[in-house]
């Protein structure tokens, strides 16, 4: 496995014409028909669908969480199509951090514990882990609820954790899955306002999500339909459609 | 992920069900007792019949005569001359002869008890010393004096503890003078070491009602020599009979060889029916690990999302399944060295079990955690995340 990841790539994600066939019994289910698209360096994108467009194994390929049947994509210039599994894990790792509508915290671990989590797996020492974990905790002013379980916590807070787990390895994409989908309106604002920070340090943000009025949030909506991408323009109006 | 990171993580999950993970070493535990305690007593007992062996000496030699063909005898002149023949190998020639139910007589108090017919050199090869008087000596032997040689237990039953030397007893109502009395081995009881009457094989001859000396015990210069002395034995009585059945000699150390693969078979016997339920108690781990694989999918599938490769996965499960099993072990070490001592201790034996038993205890409870964590562990890895993070 290659241990050296690029980066500083012109396009942060760059999917180049994915498909994903699933085969079912004698059917074809195509969840991805020939996607492209490209994101570039510390944008803000929704991904907006119905359940059932694709927009999920469009996440999945985004977060290295699967491989396309057919096509290539690369996140900040590392190929991460037709990787082996523990290839996957490595950029899942160093480039993207995944918050999930469900928070998906380990409930035997502490708060500090899941921040910690992406550390041990990325192999920093120590005595740095303490500082990254610090650091995420404060950002999403979780620092005095650092010894609680998450069944101790809010959602909100509990959401914020996982926010700061996906902020602790420091990756370039940050990868919201309906992350406001469990919570209620007032803390889902809070959370939004949150990823939009974090989109004005730097990051890039996609945010996966069924809701229009959330996905206006962003700087630029991509609406997925039966694997395919029927709209992609910015929110601002400077509207140019691809790959109808 | 290194692995003192894999191991507060195994741990961590450990201690979050502790009755389960005790039920799940519970098998381990019994395994590893049941292995433990088996293996000592039978070490224990092997110890003991082997010191009582040992004590018999490790120069010992027994030679049988067994007259099954009854034209040919030798006599115990012919038996010394062993001695002059190999000077080098044999060192004394003791003949063995037993009456076991002779009727010992003093005035009107009267008891049954073995008398042995022997020579002057019987107190150089059975490890015993005098006590008072002096034991019978070569001119008993050539005078075929009537003189006798007591245990404590006759001083006591005849002469109800007085000092018996030059006092007559009757056996089996010849008069025998006693000259000595044998210091106590065996606390003095009926039946043991110490209910005994010595006397020169030459006096004996009415007492045996046989002139043929049947038993012998050869005693080689030294242990090393033991296996050519036996050897030089077999030739010279081959040469005399000319018919192998016609003796049987062996030497105590190879008794003891004997003895000690029968017993070194047990061991391995029981340990490997013990060991039977250890392999029962890794079932037992792979069926819990397997199904808290299951329970786990959705933390599984967390912790690949966020960067978790397979040997980290890996490495947690199987190392929770070890932690466990070793647990179980050294619980079950533990356990089994108690039971061990106290049976031991009910038995009357040094049954405390030897390190190197526990150590293979120990090392085979932690090579079931591997062996059976290993299936568990590898399907944990291969979980795919995406149906992991869906699980419920």
């Amino acid at each position: 496995m290659s241990e050296k990841l690029i980066s500083g790539a012109e396009y942060m994600i760059d999917i180049r014409n994915i498909k994903k066939i699933y085969k079912m019994g004698e059917n074809e289910v195509r969840a991805l028909d020939g996607i492209d698209l490209k994101i570039k360096p510390n944008e803000f994108v929704a991904i907006i669908g119905p359940s059932g467009s694709g927009k999920s194994t469009l996440m999945n390929m985004i977060g290295c969480l699967d491989t396309p049947t057919e096509g290539d994509f690369y996140i900040d210039g590392n190929m991460a199509s037709k990787l082996k599994d523990d290839e996957q894990a490595f950029i899942r790792n160093k480039k993207v951090g995944f918050i999930f509508q469900q928070y998906n915290l380990l409930s035997k671990l502490t708060v500090e514990e899941n921040v910690e989590l992406p550390l041990i797996y990325a192999g920093v020492p120590q005595s740095k882990r303490k500082e990254m974990v610090k650091t995420a905790l404060e950002r999403v002013e979780m620092y005095d609820r650092r010894h609680h379980k998450p069944s101790e916590l809010s959602g909100g807070q509990q959401q914020r954790t996982s926010i700061a787990r996906a902020l602790a390895a420091r990756p370039p994409i940050i990868l919201a899955d309906e992350p406001t989908g469990a919570l209620d309106s007032k803390t889902g604002a809070e959370v939004l306002k949150m990823l939009k920070e974090l989109h004005s340090e730097g990051k890039t943000v996609v945010l996966i999500t069924h809701d229009n009025k959330i996905a206006h949030e962003a700087d630029r909506i991509v609406r997925i339909m039966d694997g395919k991408i029927v709209f992609d323009s910015a929110v601002d109006g400077d509207k140019s459609e691809v790959n109808v | 992920m290194n692995f003192s990171q894999a191991f507060k993580m195994a741990m961590k999950s450990i201690s979050s069900s502790k009755l389960r993970t005790f039920l799940t070493m519970l098998g381990i535990i019994i395994g590893v007792c049941a292995v433990i305690v088996l293996v000592s007593v039978v070490q224990g007992s092997t110890g003991q019949i082997t010191e009582s062996i040992e004590s018999l000496g490790a120069n010992a030699i027994s030679v049988n005569l067994t007259g099954r063909n009854s034209s040919k005898k030798i006599t115990y002149d012919k038996m010394d001359d062993l001695i002059e023949e190999y000077p080098d190998l044999i060192k004394y020639v003791v003949p063995n002869m037993t009456s076991s139910n002779a009727m010992v007589k003093r005035d009107n108090e009267n008891i049954t008890t073995s008398v042995t017919g022997t020579n002057s050199d019987y107190m150089n090869v059975n490890d015993r010393e005098i006590m008072v008087g002096r034991f019978i000596n070569s001119l008993d032997t050539e005078n075929r004096r009537k003189n006798a040689v007591v245990g404590t237990y006759i001083v006591n039953e005849l002469f109800g503890g007085r000092n018996p030397v030059g006092e007559n007893i009757k056996i089996n109502n010849e008069i025998f003078k006693v000259v000595g009395v044998l210091e106590a081995v065996s606390d003095g009881e009926e039946g043991s070491n110490d209910d005994v009457v010595i006397v020169p094989y030459t006096a004996g001859r009415t007492l045996f009602k046989t002139d043929v000396i049947r038993s012998y015990s050869v005693w080689a210069t030294t242990s090393e020599t033991v296996d050519s002395a036996t050897d030089a034995i077999k030739a010279f009585l081959y040469r005399h009979f000319r018919d192998e059945d016609e003796y049987i000699v062996i030497s105590i150390a190879s008794m003891m060889d004997a003895i000690s693969e029968i017993t070194d078979m047990m061991a391995i016997l029981t340990a490997g029916i013990a060991g039977i339920s250890l392999v029962v108690g890794g079932i037992g781990i792979m069926n819990i690990m397997l199904v808290s694989v299951t329970e786990r999918t959705r933390e599984i599938g967390i912790r690949k999302a966020i960067g978790a490769r397979r040997a980290s996965i890996m490495t947690q499960f199987l190392i929770e399944s070890i932690v466990v099993s070793s647990m179980g072990g050294i619980i079950g070490i533990l356990l089994g060295t108690a039971g061990s001592v106290i049976l031991g201790n009910v038995m009357g034996i040094n049954a405390f079990p030897k390190f190197y038993v526990m150590l293979i205890a120990f090392m085979f409870s932690a090579a079931i955690g591997i062996f059976f964590g290993w299936a568990p562990a590898n399907k944990a890895s291969k979980l795919n995340p995406i149906d992991a993070l869906h699980a419920d």
